[in-house]
C-alpha cells in the first residue's frame, strides 16, 4: 500500500507468472535470488506485511495458547496466564494420562478415528475418483441428471437429512455401530467435482484411445493410465475428505450411544461435560492435551504435503 | 502407455473434444458405485423425510396421516422464529466480516507486498484443520475467567470485561469461534481463484496506467466472482445449520444457550429429546426449503451482476 508511487507495480515480469498449478512451494527458490531490482516485482510493503499478520495472530494464538496450556497441571492452569508456561512442565505427564484415563479410552477413541478415516474417506476418495474419471471421460445416458441431482443435493442441509437418516439406520440396526459413521462418510460430493476437474484436465483422451487400441480393458485403462495422472488431485481430495472425516462431531453425535465407538472429537466433547459436571472429575488438563493430540496429526499433514492440495485446489479453480 | 499419438492409421481426428465418441454405458460401471451410495445417504433420506413430516405420533392411537399440519404447526411455532431469527442475525453480522477478511488476505498474498508470503497463507490457513469440537472447546475455555485469557486481562489490568458467554454476548462469542475456523479456508478459494487470472490482464492495466484500487475492483474482483458467490452460498449455509458450536460451548454457558438456540439444535432436541420425530422432519424441510431459496437467490444475482 505504502508502494503506490513505486513506478513498476505489477509489470512485464510479475511474481504470479507461475502456472498457479504449483502453489507458492516452487517458486521459493525464484523469489530468492531476484529479490533485488527485477523489474516487475512489487514493492514490499512493511504496512501490508503488518496488517497481514495481525490477522495471522489472530489464527494462531490460540493454537500456541492450546499448547501451552497443554504443559500445565491442572492447578498450573488455574494459577498461571493462559500465554505463559507455568513453572512445572507437565506435558509428557498430561500426555501419558490422557493415553491411561479410563483404561486407555483415548486410545480407543484414537483408533476408532483411525477406522473412521481409513474407511470413510478412503471410500469416499476411491468413489470421487471413480465418478470423476467418468463424468470426465465418459459419455453416458443420464450423465446429465447425475450432475444435476449431486449439486441439487448439496444445497440440501446436511443436518436436515441426519434425523431421517438416523431413523432408517436406526430400523436396520446400524445405529451404534461404526457403519453408521462410514457408509455416510462415503459419499463428498466436493470430492466428486474436484475429481471431475481434474480428471478432465489431467487425462488426454487420446491415451486413453491408445491403451484401447493397445488392447487394455476398461479397468486396466482406469489402474494403469488414469490413476497415475490423477495422483495430485487424488491427495488432495484424500486430505479434505480425512479432515470432513476426523473432524466430524455430528453425524456421530447422533448415531452412537456406546462411548466405546466414540471417534476422539466425540470423547473430547464427553470429557468436557464430564469436567463441567458438578462434582464430575476435574480433567481439564486432559481435555487440553487430549486436544492438542487430536490436532497434531491433521495440521502435520497439511504442513508436509502442501505442495499436492495447493495445487488441487487450484486446478479446481480453473473452471470457476 | 506406449504413445501418446494414436498409430498411424487409425483414422481420428486429433481436435477432438475429450469425450467417447459414442454414448455407451461404460461410464456407469465407474460412476455407479457413487451414484449407490449417494442414493442411500442422500435421496433416500430426503424422501423418507418428506414421508415423514405428514404423519403424528399421538399418545393415543398412534401415528396417523396429518397431511401439512406439522408444516402448519411450524410456521406458527414461535421457538422456531425466534432460532430462525437469531442465525439470520449472525448470518448478517458474522459472514460479511469473515469473507471481508478473507479477501483482504488473499488480495494482500497475491499482491506480492507481502514479505514471507507463503508462511502467511499457511498459518492462517491452518485454523481449517482443527475440528469445531476442538476449536470450541478451546476458545471456551480462553473465553472462560477461571483459567482462561478473559481471566488474564482481568486481573492482570484489574478490570471486568464483560462475560463472553453471558447471554448477551455469546451469539457473538459463536461468531468469532466461526470466523476463526473458516476464514483461512475462504482465504484459500479466493487465493486460488486470483491466481489463475491471466498476467496478460495485468499488463493491459498497466499499460492503460490503471492502479492497485482499480485493478482490484476492474480486474480481480470480476475474475472472482464465482468464488466470491460460491463460498457466499457456502457460508449460508454453514450459518443456517448452526449446531456443533452452540452444542459444544453449551456446558460453559447453560443458561445463554438453550436448546432451541438454533434451528438445527431445536430440530435436534425435538427428535432426539422429545421424541417428536414428524415434526422435527417438518421443522427440518422447512429450514432445508429457506436455506435453498436462499442460495439460489444469492446466485442468480451474483452470477447476474457478472453477465
Amino acid at each position: 500500500m505504502s508502494s503506490t508511487s513505486s513506478p513498476v507495480t505489477t509489470a512485464s515480469q510479475p511474481p504470479s507468472a507461475q502456472s498457479g498449478q504449483s502453489g507458492g512451494s516452487k517458486n521459493t527458490p525464484r523469489l530468492r535470488t531476484r529479490r533485488k531490482h527485477t523489474p516487475g516485482r512489487p514493492k514490499r510493503s512493511v504496512l501490508l506485511t503488518v496488517l497481514t499478520g495481525l490477522i495471522m495472530l489472530y489464527t494462531v494464538v490460540p493454537l500456541v495458547w492450546l499448547v501451552i496450556s497443554a504443559t500445565k497441571t491442572q492447578e498450573g492452569l488455574a494459577n498461571s496466564s493462559g500465554l505463559w508456561f507455568s513453572h512445572d512442565f507437565a506435558l509428557w505427564d498430561n500426555i501419558s494420562k490422557t493415553f491411561t484415563y479410563h483404561d486407555g479410552i483415548f486410545v480407543r477413541w484414537l483408533l476408532n478415528t483411525l477406522l473412521y478415516v481409513g474407511l470413510g474417506a478412503g471410500g469416499a476418495t476411491l468413489l470421487a475418483i471413480l465418478g470423476g474419471y467418468a463424468l470426465a471421460k465418459f459419455n453416458f445416458p443420464g450423465k446429465r441428471a447425475v450432475f444435476a441431482v449431486v449439486i441439487g443435493a448439496v444445497a440440501v442441509p446436511g443436518t436436515a437429512l441426519a434425523v431421517p437418516t438416523f431413523l432408517m439406520f436406526s430400523k436396520m440396526g446400524l445405529t451404534d455401530t461404526p457403519w453408521a459413521v462410514i457408509i455416510p462418510s462415503l459419499v463428498s460430493p466436493f470430492g466428486l467435482y474436484l475429481m471431475w476437474v481434474f480428471a478432465t484436465e489431467a487425462i488426454p483422451t487420446e491415451l486413453m484411445e491408445a491403451a484401447r487400441i493397445d488392447g487394455a480393458g476398461e479397468i486396466r485403462t482406469f489402474f494403469q493410465v488414469a490413476m497415475p495422472l490423477l495422483a495430485p488431485g487424488t491427495v488432495t481430495v484424500l486430505l479434505f475428505t480425512t479432515v470432513a472425516t476426523w473432524n466430524n462431531y455430528f453425524l456421530p453425535l447422533i448415531m452412537l450411544k456406546d462411548p466405546n465407538w466414540y471417534p476422539l472429537t466425540l470423547g473430547l466433547d464427553s470429557w468436557n461435560s464430564q469436567a463441567q459436571t458438578i462434582g464430575g472429575d476435574v480433567i481439564f488438563n486432559l481435555v487440553i492435551t487430549g486436544s492438542l493430540l487430536t490436532i497434531v496429526p491433521l495440521i502435520a499433514a497439511f504442513l508436509l504435503l502442501q505442495k499436492y492440495w495447493q495445487s488441487g485446489l487450484a486446478a479446481g479453480s480453473v473452471k470457476e | 502407455m506406449t504413445t501418446l499419438q494414436p498409430p498411424a492409421g487409425v483414422a481420428r481426428r486429433p481436435d477432438r473434444p475429450p469425450k467417447r465418441d459414442r454414448r455407451s454405458w461404460t461410464g456407469w460401471g465407474f460412476i455407479g458405485p457413487f451414484a449407490v451410495v449417494f442414493a442411500f445417504v442422500f435421496l433416500a433420506p430426503i424422501a423418507y423425510s418428506i414421508y415423514l413430516s405428514l404423519f403424528r405420533d399421538k399418545l393415543i392411537g398412534g401415528t396417523s396421516f396429518v397431511g401439512l399440519d406439522n408444516y402448519k404447526q411450524a410456521l406458527q411455532d414461535d421457538q422456531f422464529w425466534s432460532s430462525l431469527e437469531r442465525v439470520s442475525l449472525f448470518l448478517l453480522i458474522q459472514v460479511p466480516i469473515m469473507l471481508g477478511i478473507a479477501l483482504l488476505v488473499a488480495l494482500a498474498l497475491d499482491s506480492g507486498r507481502l514479505y514471507g508470503r507463503n508462511f502467511f497463507r499457511i498459518s492462517i490457513f491452518l485454523p481449517y484443520a482443527v475440528p469445531a469440537v476442538v476449536a470450541t472447546l478451546m476458545w471456551g475455555f480462553m473465553y472462560g475467567t477461571r483459567f482462561g485469557l478473559v481471566g488474564d486481562i482481568n486481573s492482570a489490568f484489574d478490570v471486568t470485561l464483560p462475560d463472553p458467554l453471558s447471554a448477551d454476548l455469546v451469539l457473538a462469542s459463536i461468531g468469532n469461534i466461526v470466523t476463526w475456523e473458516f476464514v483461512g479456508y475462504n482465504m484459500l478459494i479466493f487465493y486460488s481463484a486470483l491466481r489463475v487470472i491471466p498476467n496478460s490482464l495485468y499488463e493491459a492495466a498497466e499499460i492503460d496506467g490503471a492502479g492497485q484500487i482499480r485493478i482490484i475492483s476492474a480486474i480481480k474482483l470480476p475474475a472472482i466472482r464465482g468464488a466470491l458467490v460460491i463460498a457466499t452460498i457456502f457460508s449460508i449455509i454453514g450459518s443456517f445449520q448452526l449446531f456443533n458450536e452452540p452444542s459444544i460451548l453449551r456446558p460453559l454457558a447453560r443458561n445463554a444457550i438453550t436448546t432451541d438456540y438454533t434451528p438445527n439444535y431445536y430440530t435436534y432436541s425435538l427428535s432426539f429429546n422429545g421424541q417428536q420425530h414428524n415434526y422435527s422432519a417438518a421443522v427440518a424441510i422447512i429450514m432445508g426449503l429457506i436455506t435453498m431459496v436462499i442460495a439460489y437467490v444469492v446466485q442468480l444475482r451474483g452470477m447476474r451482476k457478472g453477465a
